[in-house]
């Protein structure tokens, strides 16, 4: 298959190019989410990302909520943002980073003001954004403005004999065009670690992936009650077939192809080597590392399932796959590529990761995912520990 | 003809039904991924989709092969054609 050079994407004031066009309302705290969901129920076409935390936090876990919200904005899949917090200077931080991007943002915080009043000014400013975005076209963006990230969920021995390795052929196809490519889930690599260490394009990449999954596993074992094995794997994992956490970790692994990673990225951070393949340090639960790739600025996710993940995030559309021919039986609605014939081998892998390219070019340019058609947003923030 | 099991590796004591089920006494089709070459075995359980069927005989404290690499050991011993799965098989991990 020729693949095409281009896809249709909406181009930014910093350069990168959103397969997307949202006007986000962004609480930047648990207490304005009420507010924010509010003006997104007044203002058609906004949504709102209501989230758990954002107070009290310090140190590192601050950092990184910072990091989430800023980026989330900055993400190329998102027009205007509205920020509201309910002090105003976390919420001018936010908007302050944002705002490099070049993009609209407007910050409001409630205090001295109470819901009503900021609902009533924020819902002037979304209203005057959505309208402005609504006006953006689509236009032809190389194919290098495609930031793909990637995660697997309720994986089965199928992921790893097919729906994995059919993602590992898109990586293999698209890198040399000069994507940007991300996998992360640094616990669901134990047992397979030295070898996906020995994928480092550099040895300074590979040792800074040995100290990170190294950092996460002795936290694990620090934290682990007994032996994790209600976890990793889970109920879902083992009752298709996955017997332990180093074979979840090699079937996993396929994911990548036979790219090399350039960089170790800490979660939600932005790359900054440019093209290539990067990992990222992510939990393994989905809608926690989906939201911070989108956070560091990926713009298409590619999720493989064995048993059946429904996960999809506000901004980032996400893509399913599977390999399993019971999960297209039984909950086709939530799959947007089937490559079961692969199991079959009435489909080789090649013409796989072909079909799999034709569907993320679909949905790059405007196709909506299985995941947004059903209305999931799942927004879950990472949190390091707990507040002060 | 059709594969019921597929073995990722000439290596792999082990490989995975990729049928709904196989059945006890089932002569089964194997096809090897990384040489594409083909092989037979006889089932002694039924072993659904996506579980695995053990290739030769293994005894306690054996490791299994997929993809070529060491995934866990084995903690009571299976013959060969037997599912292999947590009841017979645990982590070297956590």
């Amino acid at each position: 298959m020729e693949i095409p050079k281009s896809f249709l994407g909406y181009k930014r004031e910093n350069g990168r190019a959103g397969t997307r066009n949202h006007v986000i309302i962004l609480p930047v705290d648990d207490i304005s989410n009420a507010c924010a969901e509010a003006v997104a129920n007044n203002i058609k076409g906004t949504i709102a990302l209501p989230h758990s935390y954002g107070r009290l936090q310090f140190g590192a876990d601050l950092e990184l909520h910072f990091r989430t919200m800023i980026g989330t904005g900055s993400n190329p899949n998102v027009a205007a943002v509205i920020v509201i917090g309910i002090e105003p200077k976390w919420t001018k931080r936010i908007v302050d980073g944002i705002a490099k991007t070049g993009k609209p943002v407007e910050g409001f915080h409630i205090e001295r003001t109470g819901d009503i009043g900021t609902v009533m000014k924020a819902s002037k400013k979304a209203q005057e954004f959505v309208m402005w975005a609504s006006e953006k076209q689509r236009e032809e963006c190389p194919i290098s403005d495609l930031w793909i990230s990637v995660k697997c969920g309720e994986s089965d021995t199928t992921s790893g004999l097919a729906s994995n390795p059919t993602v590992g052929n898109l990586m293999d196809k698209l890198e040399p065009l000069g994507v940007h490519l991300c996998f992360g889930e640094t616990s669901e690599l134990t047992g397979a670690e030295k070898v996906c260490a020995n994928r480092g394009a550099t040895k300074e990449a590979s040792d800074k992936f040995m100290k990170t999954w190294s950092d996460y596993n002795d936290f694990i074992l620090k934290e682990a009650t007994n032996d994790l094995s209600e976890s990793q794997p889970t109920a879902g994992n083992i009752a298709g077939g996955l017997t332990t956490i180093e074979e979840k970790a090699f079937g996993n692994f396929q994911k990548i192809g036979n790219c090399k990673f350039i960089d170790v990225l800490e979660p939600a951070e932005e790359p900054k080597k440019g093209k290539g393949l990067y990992f990222m340090d992510t939990s393994s639960a989905a809608a926690e590392c989906v939201t911070l790739q989108a956070a560091a600025g990926f713009n298409i996710h590619l999720f493989p399932t064995g048993q059946g993940n429904i996960v999809g995030n506000p901004i980032e559309p996400v893509l399913k796959l599977t390999a399993n021919p019971l999960t297209v039986k039984s909950m086709g609605e939530h799959i947007d590529c089937d490559v079961s014939k692969i199991l079959s081998r009435e489909m080789n892998l090649s013409e796989a990761g072909d079909k799999l390219i034709e569907t993320t070019l679909r949905v790059a340019n405007g196709r909506l995912t299985c995941a947004e058609a059903l209305g999931h947003k799942e927004f879950v923030m990472t949190k390091l520990y707990r507040s002060a | 003809m059709a594969t019921d099991i597929i073995i990722h590796d000439k290596k792999d004591n082990v490989g995975v039904v990729v049928i709904e089920k196989i059945t006890p006494k089932q002569d089964c089709n194997c096809w090897i991924m990384e040489d594409d070459s083909s092989t037979n075995i006889q089932s002694m359980d039924e072993i659904p989709l996506g579980h695995k069927i053990a290739m030769i005989d293994l005894k306690e404290g054996d490791t299994i092969l997929k993809y070529g690499h060491d995934i866990g050991k084995v903690v009571k011993s299976i013959k060969k054609g037997e599912h292999v799965h947590v009841h017979n098989v645990k982590t070297k991990k956590w």
